[in-house]
């Protein structure tokens, strides 16, 4: 584990990565704290102030701090991504790993049906389920485990449908082994690699996607800072004040590039055969 | 590319629209505990509730009421709309039109601006281009459409006055207007296109000009330029195809958004308003056509794949 994570930052790319995600945890778990300014605090005098040693990042429309509300808005953007995509990975894993040791025709249907179910466009999929379960946060992110599940499962599948295979699981099929034991005691253990690459990778669609859905209006709802609601705020302010916009798209974006680089420097350290 | 090849594929396709109507009847009618309340919203009357169950045919089971609304559907009668009281169906398919518009000539932008970059960048693998091409391709798949789309609008509208910033007007009417409000919003879908695009184009032309063919065409004595366009350039295009049409779907969620903002009456904004108005049909036309139009144009890349790739035979 420390001789893999010590590869992974000799890396350049795995070492941005693990920086990156290093600085939005710290922003997530201690963003209150170090934050300068209350996130609400509203200061008459100080609206759409431009960056300056007063407020870093510059002020909003009620004057409240841009870089305090980022901080802050950590919290309820990135963990959101995060829980999304664990939601989704695993349900995927096991639909994919399930099919896979069902094999022949049950998989076959199971995969025909996961592949229609993608012909739904992510977000499309995500609007559909918050409208139905009303809009906010909790359901936001119970939306998007929804959409990421399909595209889990058929990677989870293509890889078991190595492991299956495998002497070891052809030995506890002869043991007598139930299909429960077989699917998560012998043959997810043996796919997880792949899946935790492609589970990174799509944190950094998830903070998007949240991000969209709350810019949208039915995801996180005001006053939650979160980033994606802020882009909304400030677009109409954006010629007055466009730190207000620039300063939370750069947060999205390199918090999507810090998952990004994570998930392709992991790919580099566990498959050191493909070379690109 | 066998018939009993094309039979099976245009088989899978009908299953996918299929089960994709089922999931949207499922979400949109059947999950709600109550269609008629969540439509109508906390202040109706009973009355009005009763009125809406009875329309809906809420009251009976679930595979009844997916069946009737799927027969209409299929004679082509999306319903009337609960916000405009006119039929869905026309509207939607006007939207889609609009939508396609802009979907094609992001496609097309994309195309010309990603295959011969990521072809230098392979070219000239771990030099600056190549880095300098693979740093934009990152930033371009880390951006949410909707942050692009703000970003290059406080750019080329706000700051530069060169573009305007919302707003459709058909190139049919006023080809230059048109043109000139389209490009904004084609730009900001490009950029994640290109990104997409750009990196396979790299990747596939890094992986052919590795391989033997290309290596007997250069031992053949041929002119490296005979080798790249004639030998290595129609093999790295192939998977192209392939990543055009599953960029369709991503394409079509990008869709929503980048209408919504920039004020195209395209199908996505129609959808949007649907969801915020809670106008049930219009939501499952919407919905299901979007889907629909996915599963097409997926199946006529593979169609497309088939019939360029000769070494792919499909039983």
């Amino acid at each position: 584990m420390t001789e893999l994570f010590i590869r992974l930052i000799r890396r350049p790319q795995g070492f941005v990565g693990v920086a990156l995600v290093a600085l939005v945890a710290v922003a997530c778990l201690f963003g209150p704290a170090l934050a300068p300014y209350a996130p609400e605090k509203i200061d008459f005098l100080g609206r759409f102030r431009a960056p300056g040693w007063q407020n870093w990042l510059g002020a909003d429309q009620f004057g409240r701090d841009i870089l305090s509300r980022l901080m802050v808005g950590a919290r309820s953007t990135v963990p959101m991504a995060l829980i999304a995509t664990f939601v989704g990975s695993a349900a995927g894993a096991i639909i994919g790993v399930g099919s896979a040791y069902l094999g022949g025709r049950t998989d076959e249907a199971i995969m025909r049906t996961n592949d229609a179910v993608m012909a739904i466009p992510g977000l499309l999929m995500a609007l559909l389920l918050v409208s139905t379960l009303g809009n906010g946060a909790g359901n936001a992110v119970v939306a998007i485990a929804v959409a990421f599940a399909p595209g889990m499962a058929r990677v989870a599948r293509s890889v078991a449908l190595n492991v299956r295979n495998q002497d070891y699981v052809k030995a506890a099929i002869a043991r007598g082994e139930g299909a429960g034991w077989i699917i998560f005691r012998e043959m997810l253990p043996n796919v997880m690699a792949p899946i935790v690459i492609e589970s990174t990778i799509r944190v950094s669609f998830a903070v998007m996607l949240f991000a969209t859905l709350s810019f949208l209006g039915v995801g996180a709802q005001p006053p939650a800072s979160e980033w994606g609601l802020m882009v909304a705020d400030a677009r109409q302010y954006m010629y007055q004040a466009p730190w207000g916009l620039i300063a939370p798209s750069v947060a999205i974006a390199l918090t999507a590039i810090a998952f990004n680089l994570l998930g392709d420097g992991l790919r580099d350290v566990l498959n050191p055969k493909d070379e690109r | 590319m066998s018939l009993t090849w094309l039979a099976r594929r245009l088989m899978l396709m009908v299953y996918t629209v299929i089960v994709v109507s089922m999931l949207v009847f499922a979400i949109t009618q059947i999950l709600p505990a109550d269609a008629a309340q969540s439509l109508l919203g906390e202040n109706a009357t009973p009355e009005m509730l009763a009125a809406l169950r009875a329309k809906l045919g809420l009251g009976d089971p679930a595979w009844r009421q997916y069946l009737r609304w799927a027969g209409h559907v299929f004679a082509g009668d999306f319903g009337v709309s609960m916000r405009t009281s006119q039929p869905v169906g026309p509207d939607m398919l006007a939207a889609l039109s609009r939508s396609l518009l802009l979907a094609v000539s992001s496609i097309l932008v994309t195309l010309v601006v990603a295959v011969p970059l990521g072809v230098v960048a392979a070219l000239r693998q771990g030099r600056l281009a190549d880095t300098g091409v693979s740093l934009i391709a990152y930033l371009g798949v880390s951006l949410p459409e909707f942050v692009t789309a703000t970003l290059l609008a406080l750019l080329l509208a706000d700051t530069l006055h060169w573009l305007p910033a919302t707003g459709y007007v058909s190139p049919l009417e006023d080809f230059g207007s048109g043109i000139h409000h389209l490009a904004l919003p084609v730009l900001t879908i490009s950029v994640i296109l290109i990104a997409h695009v750009m990196r396979m184009m790299r990747s596939e032309t890094l992986d052919v000009l590795k391989s033997d063919y290309i290596r007997a065409a250069r031992l053949k004595g041929l002119p490296e330029r005979t080798v790249l366009f004639r030998h290595a350039l129609r093999n790295a295009l192939l998977p192209v195809v392939t990543i055009i049409a599953l960029d369709v779907g991503y394409l079509l969620g990008g869709i929503i958004v980048i209408e919504e903002i920039f004020a195209i009456p395209g199908i996505g904004r129609a959808l949007m308003v649907a969801i915020t108005t809670r106008d049930l049909p219009s939501i499952q036309a919407g919905a299901l056509i979007m889907a629909a139009t996915y599963a097409v144009t997926n199946t006529l890349a593979d169609m497309a794949y088939a019939l360029l790739d000769r070494r792919i035979r499909y039983d």
